[in-house]
């Protein structure tokens, strides 16, 4: 539970920041939280589709990213994102390997 | 939320003779002290000439690796007696064992659910041992990730050292945190502790380092990623700014910056700067020490000189070039995708 806003699995990770002054975030109201959690998942699956994963949002605070296989993991902070990404694929999402980075740039284009 | 000041250095760098100035100052008459010791008998407590209940002496072991929920149930202590009206503190002072890299103490500030809504980085405060800091700085990683996460530096038994190794060594500590400011224990407490906070110099450190290796022209109208570096060539330490004139999609640098601190996050020891935010007119703040990334901060007002982001990585054995790239590849996508 959100120690700040008494909400069961709220998350408070730096890009999704809990409201507050002189924080930046774009948690402000629930249009904005939906917006930017939409494209938060735009972004995210972007780069797991490279290992083919996709990421949901699972009645709207828990995130489920699922392989194609079937497997799958639930998850509430967005913290956990990438350590799960990597135990479901099984191999990194390194940033700096070369192959995502030419992959990254190909989506670019 | 009350400020909790780490402050750590090398064994024997003299950290607790510079608490004891500290708490002389009246600016710190409202702190708590933590005072964390390797070894079974702890003695610094002793050396601290205010001995009551706002000084609590952690058990023995190494803060890194295995107090990190005895600074939380500390913390949580000396709050319940403040809320009880039992003791009264404005801040928190932890001083750490020489051994103790700082980042996990930062991440139960962050972290923890409780204390993370009570207390708030005050700051990072490393002591130099100006006689024997360059081969602790070689031979013990510890040192290095001190003085990496440090937002003042201060420099002790300066008077055991010529002035010209003193030189030396402060220009070697501003290659491996160009971010830090430095003073030595000649400097009042005053400004020790003026205007203290984390992220102290985020602007005078991206500022520091600005690009060398690109000229740019008329015709060159593209978004720049300078690149510009410091290399401690003892070390295997760099420190290098980003600089991007363009605006950057807050969304996917946050994927970015989070995918790069998953895996690299041992080895990047702080990342910091100013970001020019698509759709924001004001700043944004973002300071991190290895793993972990403070709350972003919206700040007041540009500072003087040219809008642009700028990011300051101090980083271990990771190609600067490589690092470039990647950011231009993750966020050149979402730059596509927002137009779109």
């Amino acid at each position: 539970m959100c120690s700040l806003c008494g909400i069961l699995g709220c998350d408070d990770h730096w890009t999704n920041a809990v409201e507050r002054p002189g924080i930046y975030t774009r948690n402000h109201d629930s249009q904005s939280r939906r917006v930017e959690t939409s494209r938060r998942l735009n972004a995210a699956n972007t780069v797991l589709s490279y290992r083919r994963l996709k990421l949901d949002l699972w009645q709207g605070r828990s995130y489920v990213l699922s392989s194609p296989t079937g497997a799958s993991s639930v998850f509430e902070a967005l913290s956990h994102l990438w350590p799960e990404a990597e135990t479901l694929a099984g191999r990194d999402f390194d940033p700096l390997d070369e192959n995502l980075i030419s992959w990254m740039e190909d989506q670019r284009s | 939320m009350t400020p909790v000041i780490l402050l750590t250095g090398f064994l024997g760098s003299g950290k607790t003779t510079l608490l004891q100035r500290l708490l002389t100052d009246p600016s710190m008459q409202g702190a708590a002290v933590l005072i964390n010791e390797f070894g079974d008998v702890g003695l610094d407590h002793h050396l601290l000439d205010r001995i009551d209940d706002n000084v609590v002496l952690l058990k023995s072991g190494c803060i890194c690796c295995t107090v990190r929920g005895e600074v939380a149930d500390a913390l949580s202590n000396l709050d319940s007696l403040r809320t009880r009206g039992e003791i009264s503190f404005d801040r928190v002072v932890i001083e750490t064992t020489g051994l103790a890299d700082p980042y996990p103490v930062l991440q139960t500030l962050t972290a923890h659910p409780v204390l993370r809504s009570h207390f708030t980085n005050g700051g990072v405060l490393t002591t130099v041992d100006a006689v024997n800091a360059g081969g602790q700085v070689e031979h013990r990683a510890e040192a290095a990730r001190q003085i990496a996460a440090a937002d003042r530096i201060v420099l002790t038994k300066t008077d055991l050292v010529a002035a010209d190794d003193v030189a030396r060594l402060k220009q070697r500590l501003s290659k491996i945190n160009p971010g830090a400011s430095i003073y030595t224990t000649l400097d009042s407490v005053e400004s020790l502790v003026a205007g203290f906070g984390p992220g102290d110099h985020i602007v005078p450190a991206a500022r520091a380092t600005q690009p060398e290796d690109h000229v740019c022209d008329a015709h060159c109208d593209h978004a720049h990623h300078h690149v510009s570096h410091h290399h401690d060539d003892q070390l295997g330490i760099i420190s290098f700014s980003l600089i991007i004139d363009a605006e950057i999609d807050w969304t996917m640098f946050g994927t970015w910056l989070t995918l790069l601190l998953n895996r690299y996050g041992d080895r990047i020891f702080r990342v910091k700067g100013i970001l020019a935010i698509a759709g924001e007119d004001r700043p944004v703040a973002i300071h991190g020490v290895q793993h972990l990334v403070h709350a972003p901060t919206h700040m007041e007002h540009w500072p003087e000189g040219p809008r642009q982001s700028r990011l300051v990585f101090i980083l271990e054995d990771l190609s600067p070039d490589l690092i470039k790239r990647s950011f231009a590849a993750f966020t050149g996508l979402a730059q596509v995708r927002t137009a779109a």
